[in-house]
């Protein structure tokens, strides 16, 4: 019935990249414990090491600061939780001390659903509105930060609509003020160039299987000196950090990912950005009253945020989906709550264009003929489903 | 055939949703006997039914829809089902006849998207309206939601038009809930599903 997939759903996910599963597929009989002192699990510790340096070397970091955690989720949860213990609450707090957290409108769960876990374990948290285009408002974050700042959590790229946060000028602005500054960077690594020493931030979190890597697998920069707390206790993996028996094999991967990135990246990059653009402009001038969500300049290349006009979400992405291509969408409809997405809503989409967003993300594997595919298929949908809608 | 959907809906579902029916293409033209539309767009659904009326059945029945897959879907299940059937037994479809029409729904679809039973009701309302027979107009029958305080879905559809919007709020109202507590997750449902219309 249909013969062509076209997969544009990559900030969901990313298909491993033909050397990564190469290298796994080899690497898939190195089943000793990397803790072990015999020649192998040696053997298995020395990959580990290896692609610990890649995984660095993709944030600019020194080897010793990274962590393997078990996903981009973990890092976020590991850093924000800290406050719990650090801060000794729950309990009355003794004036200057630093306990309270701020944090953006529009993170992804595993940041907000931890802040809101906090705050009710009697942290402050503080929510910093964003303005249309998705920047953080660094005047509201200026009036948030005070002596009692502990940390403060921004997203380095948004996953929906792509928009890349000043995370430089907002880390200088948290560090005169004597905090601590935490980046989730899942969307961003592999996307577009990161670098931790240029952005000065204290941790960053990012992601395996984000980058065309394996999913199960993600890491933690933490700058030497800062304070971090394992989430995880026992063995004494990842210097005491984050116990667990190795994840060998997912760890080879993100190492293998992280290498492909540092020679294939800058590439890419031009090459999504450009097919991101095409699709746009096909878009644009193909189906009528429609609104671009994601931002014009400060966005990652191959994302695009949609609202079409008098169309719910979910019926655009199945009818999409009958035709082989693969996107997500911002309704409830999809997610089974009652609002749409938070981040559409926060930028001040109204619900109907919220429920009626699509994001197409690009990636490894996109080319001009999945775009064309895409044009050729979506105005007839869009008819379809207009000519039906009491809204339209 | 098409696996995404084997996991997340009925093949029926799929068949109606790439192939509606009775889709209302001219509104001017169609000359509705009775006209009824429900739903709340910040919810992501909204509907108008149409119909025609001739000797005391449903001659004819038109739809359009904002909505999702099953909401698409049941509308042009129900749009089926409607066509020829005598206008008391068309007041009288209950979601869950749709339901079953269409082999089955996702549970957390059930509530939001199965919304044209009550467009249909409001489109037959208002033929009676229009041709004095408001006598025919029935009230819902109500179902005992909680049995220790005896709140019906009735009361607690009413909660949330004053504006109960979660389940603390719609306690203090109505009390159900506060003895054995057995009958809080369908409130909770009931609760879910008023808010859609009325949120």
């Amino acid at each position: 019935m249909r013969n062509r997939i076209v997969y544009m759903d990559h900030n969901a996910t990313t298909p491993l990249h033909p050397e990564v599963a190469a290298i796994m597929r080899e690497s898939l009989s190195l089943f000793s414990n990397a803790s072990s002192m015999h020649t192998m699990g040696r053997k298995a510790a020395g990959r580990i090491e290896e692609a610990r340096q890649f995984t660095a070397e993709v944030i600019g970091a020194p080897a010793d600061q990274v962590f393997f955690t078990g996903s981009g989720s973990e890092s976020n949860n590991m850093v924000l939780k800290q406050l719990l213990f650090t801060s000794g609450v729950p309990g009355p707090v003794p004036s200057g001390e630093r306990i309270e957290l701020i944090t953006s409108v529009i993170e992804h769960p595993s940041i907000m659903e931890t802040a809101k876990f906090l705050a009710k374990q009697g942290v402050t948290v503080h929510f910093i509105p964003v303005d249309e285009n998705g920047q953080v408002s660094i005047n509201k974050l200026k009036e948030r930060l005070s002596d009692r700042t502990a940390l403060v959590s921004i997203m380095m790229a948004n996953n929906e609509i792509g928009t890349i946060e000043e995370i430089f000028a907002i880390t200088k602005l948290v560090h005169e003020a004597g905090s601590l500054m935490h980046t989730d960077a899942v969307q961003a690594v592999g996307k577009i160039p990161v670098n931790v020493e240029d952005l000065g931030v204290d941790y960053l979190s990012y992601s395996g299987h984000k980058l065309n890597g394996p999913k199960g697998v993600g890491a933690l920069y933490i700058r030497e000196r800062v304070p971090a707390i394992p989430l995880i206790h026992g063995g004494h993996q990842e210097r005491g950090l984050r116990a667990g028996t190795y994840n060998t094999l997912g760890i080879i991967g993100m190492g293998k990912a992280a290498e492909i990135i540092l020679r294939d990246g800058e590439k890419e990059r031009v090459k999504l950005k450009k097919l991101r653009e095409m699709l746009k402009k096909g878009i644009q001038e193909s189906i009528p009253d429609i609104i671009i969500n994601s931002g014009q300049d400060r966005c990652l290349p191959g994302t695009l945020n949609i609202s079409f006009k008098g169309a719910e979400g979910e019926s655009i992405l199945l009818y999409l989906d009958l035709e082989g291509i693969m996107v997500s969408t911002g309704s409830a409809c999809a997610s089974g709550s009652l609002d749409p997405s938070h981040v559409l809503l926060a930028i001040g989409v109204n619900p109907e264009l919220a429920h009626g967003s699509i994001r197409f993300s690009l990636g490894l594997g996109s080319s001009e003929e999945d775009v064309d595919y895409v044009l050729e298929k979506l105005p007839g949908i869009m008819s379809k489903i207009r000519k039906m809608s009491t809204l339209y | 055939m098409s696996d995404a959907f084997n996991w997340l809906y009925s093949e029926k579902v799929m068949e109606h949703f790439k192939n509606p029916k009775n889709i209302l293409e001219d509104e001017q033209s169609f000359e509705a006997d009775g006209k009824g539309e429900v739903g709340d767009i910040r919810c992501g659904d909204h509907m108008l039914i149409v119909i025609k009326v001739k000797d005391g059945k449903v001659a004819d029945c038109k739809w359009k829809t904002y909505g999702c897959a099953s909401a698409i879907a049941s509308t042009s299940v129900l749009s089926e089902i409607a066509k020829g059937m005598p206008l008391e037994e068309a007041y009288h479809i209950k979601p869950k006849d749709i339901v079953e029409k269409l082999g089955g729904l996702p549970e957390n679809k059930f509530h939001c998207s199965v919304l044209g039973d009550r467009a249909l009701r409001a489109a037959i309302e208002d033929y009676y309206r229009r041709n004095n027979m408001e006598d025919r107009i029935t009230e819902e029958e109500a179902r005992i939601v909680c049995k220790c305080m005896n709140v019906t879905d009735k009361d607690i559809e009413k909660a949330v038009i004053e504006g109960a919007r979660d389940m603390e709020a719609l306690q203090e109202r109505t009390k159900l809930g506060t003895v054995c507590g057995n009958c809080k997750e369908k409130a909770a449902e009931l609760l879910h599903e008023y808010l859609h219309l009325y949120g």
